[in-house]
């Protein structure tokens, strides 16, 4: 109850703002065409249809098509869905990782800690593009790369994260008494330490969403992410900068498509931030 | 008064030489792990060079030539020590060395990064300082909503679409490439787009930071007792307020220079322009790994350095950052 009650006010407060309702309006559009893809597109998205390539939007073609004569709206919606899987994948990879090695971190020795830090160091320091080539010349392209790719560039900012929060609650008076009255080092890591350090590591999730739809966007673009014929976002900027000699829309439409998504989520994700944030809190 | 000079001139060269040793082992990280990925990478080079015609004979050569059948760690001395005397290997298609290849391409890079983050910062910078002085005039209101949408908009969309409108619609800038003459004149024009793309997203962001340190900052007593002592507001906002504002975004500056070599790599291919991107673009599709090695490798250290020189410049405009707290709370 309480759990739903916090997040009601959170939510209230996210759409107090209008860049707060903006951007959840357009992560609940991003949503829904990305769950119910098969039922909100119009069309079947691969199906080729050469004698119609780059026609007008119409009523059957609401966006209209591309250069093989796909549905460009079923294809974008279809997009989301890619562009949400694997961002959420990539997230959960960075979350659960970084979690676990911030958290090892702040209990570990100086030195294996100072260890954890510097491996934190050397992955922040990849451009994470130039890290994203480097591994796709080696294993190919591929959707899980990307996933990978994504996740291993995130994973030092939920590390840092997680070990600062630690650091700052480890030797709280409530730990404290755990301890004493005999609760074990796995009791209290999964039952204090983890809940309590979580908020900051969703909203720093919910900000990293666009982050990784972005480096997924961009590695298709090149040809180095998702492999056609798949419709990411990114894929479709591709086929649409191919042929830009001989049709702008869909270029328009998938670039629109993804720049909205990325602004939604990353309005949404500092709205929720600002909701959240303690010391923003205390004023209201 | 001496004693505690030294004392001070201690701790920042403890400070310094700490931060110097973290750099050589992030370097020494990122050849460790573009090393182990090399040795992993699948497929029998020689093949991959040579294709079909490579006979059992031809490729065991190759392999030979290229220590390829060397152990490990042998290897692995190797490419460190070969690496330490300046030598990435050589392109195994065409054969030359690739730090040749790479200097013929690190300035087309490095000048379309420096001219995008040095315009970002000159319309940035008064900007956030408009928008911090005026607060809440329509500026400020638009520059919020604008600043995010710069900062979230991929910079290879912001690319495109600057394509499609200028170089398409309007045709006022031409489309692609570096210039070929090599004219100042053209080689600008060529430059706009490309700089533009990049640096829309570092506009907002420098900014809005600006702005908020702004704001931080003339909050301060010190200010206030500023003001108070009788001294303009012009001056207390420009000289005092300015300049400790500043620190914040010379950081970001630093910790950018990564996401903007990334982004450049992405809007090199856009405009179909030489540079570090392109070479590892397409020493991916031709499996052409040393380059793509050598290449990132040049891309870490540039990063690596360019945060150093940071670190060491805002240590020295700013006595009270030795611990590189300040580093942490940035988002890299």
């Amino acid at each position: 109850m309480t759990v739903l009650r916090t997040g009601w006010t959170i939510l209230r407060r996210v759409c107090a703002t209008v860049t707060g309702a903006t951007g959840l309006g357009i992560v609940v559009v991003v949503l829904i065409a990305a769950l119910f893809a098969p039922w909100v597109s119009t069309a079947d998205p691969d199906k080729l249809d050469v004698m119609n390539r780059f026609s007008a939007p119409s009523l059957a073609h609401w966006l209209g098509t591309d250069h093989l004569g796909r549905d460009l709206y079923s294809r974008l919606v279809h997009g989301a869905t890619i562009a949400l899987a694997v961002a959420l994948s990539a997230i959960a990879v960075a979350l659960s990782v970084g979690t676990l090695l911030g958290v090892a971190a702040a209990y570990l020795p100086p030195r294996l800690e100072r260890l954890v830090l510097i491996v934190f160091d050397v992955i922040a320091s990849f451009p994470s593009m130039v890290l994203a080539l480097a591994i796709v010349a080696v294993f190919g392209p591929s959707t899980t790369i990307v996933i990978m790719i994504a996740g291993i560039t995130l994973m030092p900012h939920f590390g840092r994260v997680a070990r600062g929060q630690v650091l700052a609650l480890k030797s709280a008076p409530f730990l404290e008494a755990e301890r004493i009255l005999g609760a074990s080092f796995g009791r209290i890591v999964g039952y204090h330490i983890l809940p309590n350090i979580i908020g900051p590591l969703v909203i720093l999730a919910s900000m990293d969403i666009p982050v990784v739809i972005t480096i997924e966007a961009g590695l298709s673009f090149l040809g180095l992410g998702v492999r056609p014929p798949l419709a990411s976002w990114g894929t479709l900027i591709q086929d649409g900068y191919q042929f830009l000699s001989e049709s702008w829309v869909p270029v328009v439409v998938a670039s629109s498509a993804l720049a909205i998504a990325t602004l939604g989520f990353t309005l949404f994700g500092e709205a929720l931030r600002d909701a959240v944030d303690p010391r923003i809190r205390q004023e209201h | 008064m001496v004693a505690g000079r030294s004392a001070r001139a201690d701790e920042t060269l403890r400070y310094l030489s700490s931060r110097l040793v973290t750099t050589v082992l992030i370097v020494i990280g990122a050849m460790l792990l573009l090393f182990t990925l090399s040795s992993i990478v699948p497929g029998d080079p020689a093949t991959t060079l040579f294709g079909p015609q490579a006979t059992p004979e031809l490729s065991r050569r190759f392999i030979t030539e290229m220590g390829l059948d060397q152990p490990v760690l042998v290897r692995l001395w190797r490419f460190f020590s070969n690496v330490a005397v300046g030598n990435l290997g050589v392109d195994v298609i065409s054969g030359r060395p690739v730090t040749s290849l790479i200097r013929e391409v690190i300035p087309y890079t490095l000048i379309l990064t420096f001219t995008a983050l040095g315009f970002a910062a000159l319309v940035g910078i008064p900007l956030g300082i408009y928008a911090a002085t005026h607060r809440g005039s329509a500026l400020d209101n638009g520059l919020a909503f604008v600043s995010v949408a710069f900062i979230a908009v991929p910079s290879f969309v912001v690319a495109i679409l600057l394509l499609l409108v200028f170089s398409i619609w309007l045709d006022w800038l031409p489309v692609l490439g570096a210039s070929r003459t090599g004219a100042l004149g053209d080689e600008i024009k060529r430059m706009i787009l490309p700089t533009l793309a990049l640096a829309l997203g570092w506009i907002g962001f420098i900014a809005r930071l600006i702005r908020t340190s702004m704001l931080e900052v003339m909050n301060e007593p010190y200010i206030r007792t500023s003001r108070a002592y009788g001294l303009s507001r012009c001056l207390v906002t420009y000289k005092y307020a300015l300049k400790n504002a500043c620190i914040p975004t010379i950081t970001l500056l630093g910790l950018g220079i990564g996401r903007l070599l990334g982004n450049a790599v992405l809007v090199e291919i856009v405009f179909a322009r030489p540079g570090l991107g392109r070479l590892i673009y397409n020493a991916i599709s031709e499996r052409n790994y040393p380059i793509v090695q050598g290449a990132a490798l040049v891309v870490v250290v540039l990063f690596v350095v360019v945060n150093l020189i940071v670190d060491m410049s805002y240590s020295a405009i700013d006595p009270r950052i030795r611990h590189g707290a300040a580093r942490a709370g940035a988002r890299a």
